[in-house]
Formats: C-alpha cells, sequence, structure tokens
C-alpha cells in the first residue's frame, strides 16, 4: 500500500471510494458489488473492503465500474471520440503524416493526449514505415514508445521482418503487424468475393491474411519474439493464432467491432464509410470472427479509430482512404457481444483494457493494487443511435450510421480524478 | 439481316411508373419489363436512323447534354454526341485531358461545376468503378453512365440486347457466351445482368486469371476452356483485351491469348450454324479475334451494334429526360 507523498497531501489528493458500483473486474468472472478505493493516481483496494472514514466517497448510482478502455491501435488522437468512447488510454498508430520513426516525433506523440488521456506511441519499426531500413526502435522506446508497429503494410522482405522481430524481442517491445499479404494485396479495395464482382472492384482472396500470418508467427517461433496482429478477421487465421497459442508462442491478435458486424456487403452502392484495410469478410468469416472471440482466441478489441472527413471519404471507392471513426461506438458494440452470450462483461474488460494493457507493458487496466486510477462508469443498457453527422469524433466517418445501439460511458476517471 | 421485332410483354405500366429511375446507372437497378421498355424505345430509333436521310428530331431543343468524359473514349463519346444532336440537344464534350481534373479538382467539385451550369442531362464515364454513381448523387439533372471502371456500362448491354433481339427474334433460351477479359470489364458485368434477365443462358468464358470470383451470382456460368464455352451457343460475345489494364501478368502473352482464347473461324464452327458474332470495339485483331470473323457479314454484327448503339444512347436520353421536359406520364 503506497503513501501519499508530502506533495500530494500539500495538493489535497487524498483518497476516492467509489461505492454502490457493480465492478466489472477483467481478472474476476462475473459482476460484483464493491468499492474501489483510489489513492492519488492509483488503485489502492477492491472489492468488498471497509471504506476509510478520510476517503471521499463518490457514488456509482448503480453502474458498472470498469477499467478505462485502452485502444491499441488508432490513427489520430481525437479526444472528444475518446472521451464519449470511455478510452482513457490509446495506442497511436506510426502512420501519421510524419511517420513516427523518430525519437523527436514519440516523445510529442506522448504528450499529444495530455491531460485528458494517454497516448502510446507505437514506434515504426522502419523508417518511413518503407519496410526496408530498421528505425530506432531503442531510442524510441525510451522515448516513450510501447510497441513497434509495421503499420499499415505487411513488410514484404522476410530478411528485415526477421531482424525487426529479433531486434524488438531484445528490447522487450512487442512487434505489432498488419495481416496482409502485400502481394496479394497490393491494389485490392475489398475482399474477392460477390460484392466485389458485382462492384468491379480490385480485389484480393482473403487467404491474403492467413498468408501473413503464417509467415509471421514462424519469424516469431524463430526470434521468440511477440508479436501481436493488430486486425486478424478471417477463419484460416484464427486458425493459425489458435494453433500458434497452444505452441506456446507469444502470438496475440486483436479485432474491431466492424469484422464481427459488418460482412463485405456492407460496401453494396461504393459505400467508402465501410471502406476498411483490412477489407471486410465474408459472412463465413465474420461468424469466425465472433466464435474466435468467444473461444478465446481474440485477445485485443480495437476501434481502429481513423476519423475521416470528406475529401479523405467521397471519393470514388477505390480512391477513398480505408478506415473509420470508431473510438466512439467501440464499447457500445463490443457489449453486443456481452448481450449476445459470447463472453461475460469481465471478459469483455480484459478484451477492451487488461490484454492491450498487458501487450503494451503499462500498468493499468486492472484492479489489482497499484493500477493506474484509470476507470469508467458505465450504463451498459443506455440507448442510443449512432448518427454520422453527431459523431464527437473529427469526422463521422462510420459504417454504423442510423444503427441502435447499448452502452455508455458516463463518467471517465484518469488518474485518480474525474472528468 | 432479318429485322424482325416481337414486343415483350410488359405489366401494366405507363409513362414514369413504367420507368421510375431518375438515373440510368446500374443494369443491377433495372426489372426486365424496364430494360424491355428501352429496348423498344430503342427499336423505334433505330427504324428512324435507318429510313430516313435526315434523322433530325427536336424532342431535346433547348436542353443542355454534357458528356463528361475522365477517360479516353472515341466510339462511346461520339455515339452519345450524335445522339444527343439527332434529338436537337446542345452538346457539349468534356475531356479530362482539357478539364481542371489534371489539376486536382475532386470529382465532387467538377460536379458541382458540371451542376451549375444547368445542364439538363449529363452522361460520364470514368476510370473508376462507382464514380458515376457519386457524381449522379450531387447532381440535379438525369445521369447517364457511360462507362465506370470495371463495373458498369448499361447503353453498351442495351444495345447488345437490342442487336441481339433483332437478330434472334428474343432471348428465351438463347446461349450466349461472353468470352476474354472478363473480370476488367464493365461490358461483361452489364450484359451478364442484362442477358441473364432477358431470360438468356450466358456463360462467361476466360481464362481463370481473367474470371471474376462467383461470376455465377451474375447470373453466367464460367467456362475456362473455350471450346466448351462456345459449344451450342447462339451469340458469341467478344470482349477487348484490356491491354491498359494488364498491370499484372494476367496472361503470358497476346500470342498465347490468340492460340488458346482467339475467335478463329475453327473456333467459331464449334457454336452453332448461325450463331452471331458480337465485339464492343475497339477490336484488337488478331488477338482476341481474327479479321476473317470479325468481316464476315453473315456472322459478324459488329457494325449493326454501333448503328444500334445510336439508338439506344437516343433512347436513353428521350426517357431520362421526359420529366423535365413535361411529358405527359411523365411529369
Amino acid at each position: 500500500m503506497s503513501i501519499p507523498t508530502n506533495k500530494e497531501k500539500e495538493m489535497g489528493v487524498g483518497r476516492i471510494a467509489i461505492v454502490n458500483g457493480k465492478l466489472a473486474d477483467p481478472a474476476g468472472d462475473a459482476l460484483a458489488p464493491g468499492t474501489v478505493l483510489i489513492e492519488g493516481d492509483r488503485i489502492l483496494a477492491t472489492g468488498a473492503i471497509d471504506i476509510p472514514a478520510d476517503a471521499q466517497q463518490v457514488d456509482a448510482g448503480g453502474l458498472v465500474v470498469a477499467p478505462g478502455l485502452i485502444d491499441l491501435g488508432v490513427f489520430a488522437t481525437d479526444k472528444p471520440a475518446f472521451h464519449f468512447g470511455g478510452i482513457t488510454r490509446a495506442a497511436l498508430m506510426p502512420d501519421q503524416r510524419a511517420p513516427l520513426d523518430e525519437a523527436g516525433l514519440i516523445r510529442e506523440a506522448t504528450r499529444a493526449g495530455k491531460p485528458d488521456f494517454w497516448v502510446h506511441p507505437i514506434a515504426a519499426a522502419t523508417r518511413g514505415l518503407k519496410g526496408t531500413e530498421m528505425a530506432e526502435m531503442g531510442l524510441m522506446q525510451i522515448a516513450g514508445a510501447k510497441a513497434v508497429g509495421t503499420g499499415r503494410q505487411w513488410i514484404a522482405d522476410s530478411g528485415v521482418m526477421l531482424r525487426i522481430l529479433s531486434y524488438a524481442s531484445g528490447l522487450g517491445l512487442t512487434v505489432i503487424a498488419h495481416a496482409e499479404d502485400g502481394g496479394l494485396s497490393a491494389k485490392a479495395v475489398a475482399t474477392s468475393g460477390e460484392t466485389a464482382t458485382r462492384l468491379g472492384l480490385a480485389h484480393a482472396p482473403a487467404c491474403a491474411e492467413a498468408m501473413a500470418i503464417a509467415r509471421d508467427i514462424m519469424l516469431a517461433r524463430e526470434t521468440g519474439a511477440a508479436i501481436h496482429f493488430r486486425l486478424v478477421t478471417t477463419r484460416a487465421g484464427f486458425d493459425l493464432i489458435r494453433a500458434a497459442k497452444a505452441e506456446g508462442l507469444t502470438v496475440s491478435c486483436g479485432i474491431s467491432p466492424a469484422y464481427l458486424f459488418l460482412n463485405d456487403q456492407a460496401v453494396t452502392a461504393f459505400r467508402t464509410f465501410a471502406r476498411l484495410s483490412p477489407p471486410l469478410r465474408s459472412e463465413n468469416d465474420r461468424q469466425a470472427s465472433i466464435a474466435a472471440v468467444a473461444d478465446g482466441t481474440v485477445d485485443v478489441i480495437t476501434s481502429g479509430h481513423d476519423p475521416r472527413g470528406p475529401e479523405d471519404k467521397r471519393l470514388p471507392f477505390a480512391d477513398a482512404s480505408p478506415g473509420m471513426a470508431g473510438a466512439e461506438t467501440l464499447l457500445a458494440l463490443s457489449l453486443n457481444l456481452v448481450r449476445d452470450g459470447h463472453v461475460s462483461l469481465n471478459r469483455l474488460m480484459t478484451l477492451l483494457s487488461a490484454n492491450p494493457a498487458k501487450i503494451l507493458g503499462v500498468n493499468a487496466g486492472s484492479f489489482a493494487p497499484g493500477s493506474a486510477a484509470d476507470l469508467i462508469l458505465v450504463d451498459p443498457d443506455a440507448p442510443w443511435i449512432v448518427d454520422s453527422a453527431k459523431m464527437a469524433a473529427s469526422a463521422g466517418n462510420t459504417p454504423f450510421d442510423k444503427v441502435p445501439v447499448q452502452g455508455r460511458a458516463r463518467r471517465i476517471m484518469k488518474g485518480g480524478q474525474f472528468f | 439481316m432479318p429485322d424482325i421485332f416481337i414486343p415483350d410483354a410488359t405489366p401494366e405500366l405507363t409513362g414514369r411508373a413504367l420507368f421510375p429511375h431518375r438515373h440510368l446507372l446500374s443494369i443491377a437497378d433495372l426489372k426486365p419489363w424496364e430494360i424491355r421498355f428501352l429496348l423498344d424505345e430503342a427499336e423505334h430509333w433505330a427504324r428512324t436512323n435507318k429510313g430516313q436521310a435526315r434523322k433530325h428530331d427536336d424532342r431535346l431543343a433547348g436542353m443542355t447534354q454534357i458528356n463528361a468524359f475522365f477517360e479516353n473514349s472515341t466510339r462511346t463519346l461520339l455515339s452519345f454526341e450524335i445522339a444527343g444532336k439527332r434529338l436537337g440537344a446542345d452538346v457539349v464534350n468534356m475531356h479530362a485531358g482539357q478539364s481542371s481534373v489534371k489539376k486536382g479538382e475532386t470529382l465532387i467539385d467538377t460536379a458541382m461545376t458540371l451542376n451549375a451550369m444547368a445542364a439538363d442531362v449529363i452522361v460520364i464515364r470514368h476510370a473508376s468503378s462507382g464514380a458515376v454513381a457519386l457524381i449522379a448523387d450531387k447532381v440535379d439533372c438525369p445521369v447517364l453512365n457511360a462507362g465506370d471502371g470495371w463495373h458498369q456500362h448499361p447503353t453498351q448491354a442495351l444495345l447488345d440486347a437490342l442487336t441481339i433481339r433483332r437478330r434472334k427474334g428474343g432471348f428465351e433460351g438463347l446461349v450466349v457466351a461472353i468470352c476474354g477479359d472478363v473480370l476488367h470489364s464493365r461490358v461483361a458485368r452489364s450484359n451478364m445482368l442484362c442477358l441473364a434477365a432477358l431470360g438468356a443462358q450466358v456463360r462467361a468464358v476466360a481464362p481463370p486469371t481473367l474470371l471474376p470470383p462467383e461470376v455465377e451470382m451474375l447470373g453466367a456460368t464460367p467456362y475456362s476452356r473455350m471450346e466448351d464455352g462456345l459449344d451450342g451457343a447462339d451469340v458469341v460475345m467478344m470482349l477487348r483485351l484490356q491491354n491498359e489494364r494488364m498491370d499484372g501478368a494476367f496472361i503470358p502473352s497476346a500470342r498465347e491469348y490468340h492460340a488458346l482464347y482467339g475467335l478463329t473461324p475453327e473456333r467459331l464452327a464449334i457454336a452453332k450454324p448461325d450463331a452471331l458474332v458480337m465485339h464492343p470495339g475497339p477490336m484488337n485483331r488478331g488477338v482476341e479475334i481474327t479479321s476473317t470473323v470479325a468481316d464476315d457479314p453473315d456472322r459478324s454484327a459488329i457494325t449493326e451494334q454501333v448503328a444500334m448503339g445510336v439508338a439506344v444512347r437516343m433512347a436513353c436520353l428521350d426517357v431520362l429526360t421526359r420529366k423535365a421536359r413535361g411529358v405527359e406520364g411523365w411529369a
């Protein structure tokens, strides 16, 4: 148990007890009534505990108390959207206007969210994300990078990928990989299938994903490195991840709600808001994605938040940029998995918070004593309708426009302080 | 050439109820009787165009037709221009090369500009699938898709259907083999949907690398051997081998393509004895089709297709502008 420092005492930072809440402890099996006791910016204790007399009590009003969401792989730091979505930490993809391939840029990125949320930059594995020369991962780690990533692209050169995995493992950094074989997916904007054929869109077979995963798993086995596939979206891809985990490799994977609740038919009528990377998959793969969440193959659910305005989206389909604004719908859409009985709310918080924290190596996403006091109070049943015209995000490019959803983060605490 | 015309049964609809579309963007948007209606309308123009030296009809007089071609074209542009002029419209052509598109103006801005000039009908060709629909969404007048990427080229499908109907009398049970680069072909996509809707048995014949996946869903049976695809065909529709779209190696060489998929007199003999040969043009003579076949007046309907193109486009321009012209039953 940590004792408040003199400085904290002077600042009046005391203990806060969040009472009358239902705790969604990622480490637990079910929601449990209880108290979260916070001291400074850390969690002191949770559960059925005695509330110290000096603690300031905050009534959760029967809402679910959960760790703040940790969004593993966003393309923009978008405060209003993160705030709306209950996201307290975001791992920023290196694919920025200036790729995050240098310590100065990483340092700057870590400051981008202050004081409202934490930004954990993902360092570009190669200079300029070009997939050839290794970037200064070690210096970027010192500057605050929490992982190394290949960005939106696959690294075509297996020798380069081998050395990236090898070097990153020495630094204790996880490599966050994009799983699409570059040769197959080069100009593709859709998954091969009826929709792509009807619309006359350049397409790649879904096996582009499994091929990339197969190679990278072999390289991870060779190097002993930790690898995280940011988005896995196909049955064949999940089969490979499942086998690698059974073998004991440090392999993890994520998915975003779009792949769980939409299939490739969503791009019908050339809807550029549904142009994603990787592209939306077949219904068969969508169902495999749900199964992979339910059976524990999927470790992380991420928004992949990528707000894009009309200049990027109001274009012919193939010319439009891929990506969707997902931060504010991440929690509500993910809660569908709980309502449909695929996962418990506790397990969902593992996917949305605890596992991303582990992969990034940050002491958060947990109710364990000493963990960061980043919390959200959630009304899991609150109904609302996604409206692309009224998004908090800097752009409203959601393929879930006009979809009724349930679940809102009512209050957000970052570092022991409510907004 | 038998000039027979058998009218098809249509539901008891007239005027706008019979053809309720504002634009003509894709064959997929049309019901079978709507396709037949356009063919019937085009049949009228086919007769007018053929029967008299003075072909002018002034029903579009005072209206402005803009042909906005963002991709190079000679015959389609010409065909639309002639169609518009025969109907009395003021026809203006805009080529991508002469426009500010090359200066970085977005497609939407270009569309707004065209719209602000108060065009009464806009004909658009663009290299990107879906681009024409995107523009159609932003303008106040009817838009005709003159080809968008690999997606659709509806007037081509209509003129092909009209040519087939005039030569074969109808579509029911007719075996139509669409041969060549189906993958990159908007002509093939439009034709598969159109002919299947009209009751023909459609085949898509191509090397497997040039066959789009799940082509069955568009109403065509896939064949990868030319001989199998031609067997018993009533119509052989050849596609241009689109060299400009071949940025990868889809086929080893034009020479090999000709050897395996070129329409030679020997291969044509596998089809029915009276099989009709069609090609949307421009032809690569000696690649997908030999000159002997292309120029055989008994078998080839290639020049007739061009003639039907003007008639079909006149019909489409007429029908789509009826609302604006206040034609009775259409306003």
